[in-house]
């Protein structure tokens, strides 16, 4: 009892730990209630009729949907973005703006739905991202939901034409009632008075996302991860090396502790070397060891998990640069900090876990709460495994990572301009 | 010819000069000034917490002195040409544990900007100087406490400083170990270096110290050879300690009547001459006090620093 209340390290991480954790995480799944998470769709309206315009209104009444016609304006002077078009749309999902796109094809108003896969209905197209699974079962349960709650009309025409083919037929005065009907039905959707569902779609239903099920048939094509054998291994190559390289990188910088316990910081400062050097030259070779060690990690995952390590070579080497120096620069910081290996080795374990369950190392970004994406941005977790994902998974080139590696590099250079001032506490007295 | 090359050139090695350094109220360093020769050893005594790791310190060029200026070889303390003239010897092991005596070295050589077979030849003197040859492959922490020393006196010695700053280099060190250090001390002292040397031995002191500065209160209360601090300090007088088998009141008493002091049940007392002795005791036995031992002696620095500090070396 008296140790550990002297040992205030071992008393944070006993308490503080847990409660931080249990919070995140509970932002994360327990805000969800249980249901469906929201999802970022883009929409292409390549048909713009009555029917696809009902399909898309529908859609845009799900509360578990964002549904975009058009890009953001970059800013609010901009002039307005033109529509999402088929290969926008498609460069968007690539880009990882939204992980599904659909595309409602010409014609999709003739011939809207069909009960039955051999009935003939237009097909409807949903380009996805592999590397989010999830998305596109919501998306296609969805539609099928959109299809019957807003357009009445399209179904009961349906209906008609098989009661028409398989009951026997209708009499010319039934079928003129029936046209009658249909024609009022279709100018109360085009009013607006038919319903386009609850817009509650919490109860996780989802389709099964195959091709041509339900009574939307829906062509569900992968755009990115098509050909990756293994969707999420070079998501959590990066994810969980980015964990490890930190506590690697905080332990390392720990030797400028047991240095300054040892009196032999102190003796190291009475030579040439002054402490920018020291830090400075902690700062490569901890970047040094970082970067080989993330190597090892994808190297392993090359071996073992087949992963495309060596067609992407000159974006992990870019990547691999700047998050081991971002992450070398946080350990020096963090060591600097601390006045004993054991305050570091509570406080990285404490803020190291948390910037990788908020960052994405322990659970994907996208599947998190928007609030809590945006925190993400805030952990070096993030926008390294940001950048990786876009070497591995989108197969960007070089030159798209400007952002990861700006922000590494400048987060790297403030955390060790802030590691040596505050390392000046070891310089003189 | 600028101060600084004439300084060199006539001798001085390493000055402190009016050097105060303060901590917050308590004054660490007070206004302390003093020189070292090249080929000379200044023995640096005082009781714990009189100021003299402010005062290495300082001379390293670690400390923000509050006034006052040091300089090595005529170079501002802890400007790069300072620190390259200087070699520092800490009273706690410095060094790296896991690690060889060789990579020991060739980590700090390499600190001192020392490579290629420059470093070599500096690792393989050092080596020699530190008679740690048959053991420069063997792990740091596996050696003996003596070995550690010496291994952490020649961490500083790389780039053959022109002064050297040794803090307590013989704590915890076996007599056959301490005997090996004084020949290496006595062997850069000989070859010109200037030395600043602390210890808690007086013994080290009078054998290594050319001159002794002893510092309390953060002040140099006295400065000199060996033989000048004692005459400064006694004169002629020669020293009684007289033990008694008494109370320590009666003791005090009877040696406050006479000018003397107690430590203990010993009191001590400086005398002219040996006639001093008989009325002394005269009085004592007078005051009920059973004389159990007597000692004349010569004052030796010991006695020095006990006379000038109220306390004993090694308190």
């Amino acid at each position: 009892m008296i140790a550990l209340k002297r040992d205030r390290g071992a008393l944070v991480l006993s308490f503080v730990l847990p409660l931080a954790f249990f919070s995140i995480f509970a932002v994360i799944f327990g805000r969800q209630g249980g249901g469906t998470p929201t999802v970022k769709l883009i929409v292409v309206d390549q048909d713009q009729s009555q029917a696809s315009a009902a399909l898309v209104k529908g859609l845009q009444s799900e509360s578990s949907l964002v549904v975009m016609m058009k890009p953001e304006a970059k800013s609010k002077s901009a002039p307005a973005p033109a529509d999402y078009t088929a290969a926008t749309a498609e460069a968007a999902v690539k880009a990882g703006d939204a992980p599904v796109a659909l595309i409602i094809p010409a014609g999709f108003g003739q011939h809207p739905i069909a009960f039955g896969p051999d009935a003939g209905g237009s097909t409807l197209e949903l380009l996805n991202d592999q590397s989010d699974t999830i998305a596109p079962q919501i998306v296609v349960g969805l539609l099928q939901k959109a299809a019957i709650t807003s357009m009445p009309s399209a179904m009961a025409d349906e209906g008609m034409k098989y009661a028409d083919k398989y009951v026997g037929g209708f009499t010319p005065a039934q079928k003129a009632k029936v046209d009658e009907e249909l024609d009022a039905l279709r100018k109360a959707e085009a009013d607006g008075k038919t319903g386009a569902g609850s817009g509650d779609s919490g109860n996780g239903n989802s389709g099964n996302g195959s091709a041509g099920a339900g009574i939307v048939a829906v062509n569900v094509r992968a755009v990115v991860g098509e050909n990756k054998k293994s969707p999420m291994i070079s998501f959590y190559a990066a994810a969980i090396g980015v964990m490890f390289l930190m506590f690697t990188a905080s332990g390392s910088a720990g030797a400028l502790l047991d240095e300054a316990e040892s009196g032999t910081l102190e003796r190291v400062l009475s030579t040439r070397v002054t402490m920018t050097k020291l830090l400075a030259g902690k700062l490569v070779f901890n970047t040094g060891l970082a970067f080989v060690q993330l190597t090892a990690m994808f190297l392993w995952g090359w071996s073992a998990f087949k992963l495309d390590f060596f067609s992407h070579l000159p974006g992990f080497a870019v990547m691999g640069l700047c998050t081991a120096f971002a992450v070398a620069a946080f350990g020096m910081l963090l060591a600097s900090a601390c006045q004993t290996r054991a305050q570091l080795g509570a406080l990285s374990t404490l803020v190291i876990l948390i910037m990788s369950s908020v960052g994405g190392s322990m659970f994907p970004r996208f599947l998190m709460p928007e609030s809590m994406q945006k925190a993400g941005l805030l952990t070096i977790n993030a926008w390294a495994i940001d950048g990786f994902t876009k070497v591995f998974w989108r197969d960007l080139p070089v030159t798209d990572l400007w952002p990861q590696v700006a922000v590494l590099l400048g987060v790297g250079v403030v955390l060790f301009l802030i590691a040596r001032r505050v390392a000046r506490r070891w310089e003189f007295s | 010819m600028t101060a600084s090359t004439q300084m060199i050139e006539e001798g001085t090695a390493l000055e402190v000069d009016g050097l105060v350094k303060r901590f917050g109220d308590l004054t660490a360093v007070d206004g302390v000034s003093l020189t070292v020769r090249a080929g000379e050893c200044l023995g640096l005594l005082g009781p714990n917490g009189a100021g003299k790791s402010t005062l290495i310190r300082s001379m390293v060029g670690r400390v923000r002195q509050d006034s006052g200026r040091v300089t090595v070889m005529g170079k501002a303390a802890g400007s790069t040409e300072a620190r390259m003239a200087l070699g520092w010897v800490p009273q706690e092991l410095s060094i790296y544990p896991r690690i060889t005596c060789r990579e020991n070295l060739g980590s700090f050589g390499r600190y001192y900007g020392l490579k290629g077979q420059t470093l070599k030849d500096a690792i393989a003197w050092c080596l020699h100087w530190a008679a740690l040859e048959e053991k420069q492959d063997d792990v740091a922490k596996t050696l003996s406490g003596g070995m550690k020393r010496r291994l952490n006196m020649a961490a500083g010695m790389l780039h053959r400083p022109k002064v050297v700053l040794f803090d307590e280099p013989t704590v915890g060190v076996d007599p056959q170990s301490r005997n090996r250090i004084f020949e290496m001390i006595e062997a850069l002292r000989d070859a010109g270096t200037a030395i600043v040397y602390t210890t808690h031995y007086m013994e080290e002191a009078e054998r290594l110290c050319d001159r002794i500065a002893i510092i309390d209160h953060g002040k140099i209360i006295a400065e000199g050879t060996n033989e000048e601090l004692v005459e400064k300090t006694f004169g002629r007088r020669s020293q009684v300690l007289a033990r008694f088998d008494g109370e320590t009141a009666a003791i005090e008493a009877w040696a406050g009547r006479h000018g003397g002091r107690v430590k203990g049940e010993t009191a001590e007392f400086t005398i002219e001459q040996a006639g001093e002795i008989a009325p002394l005791l005269d009085d004592a036995t007078k005051a009920g006090l059973e004389l159990e031992d007597l000692t004349l002696r010569r004052p030796n620095l010991e006695s020095v620093f006990l006379h000038l500090t109220g306390r004993e070396l090694r308190d």
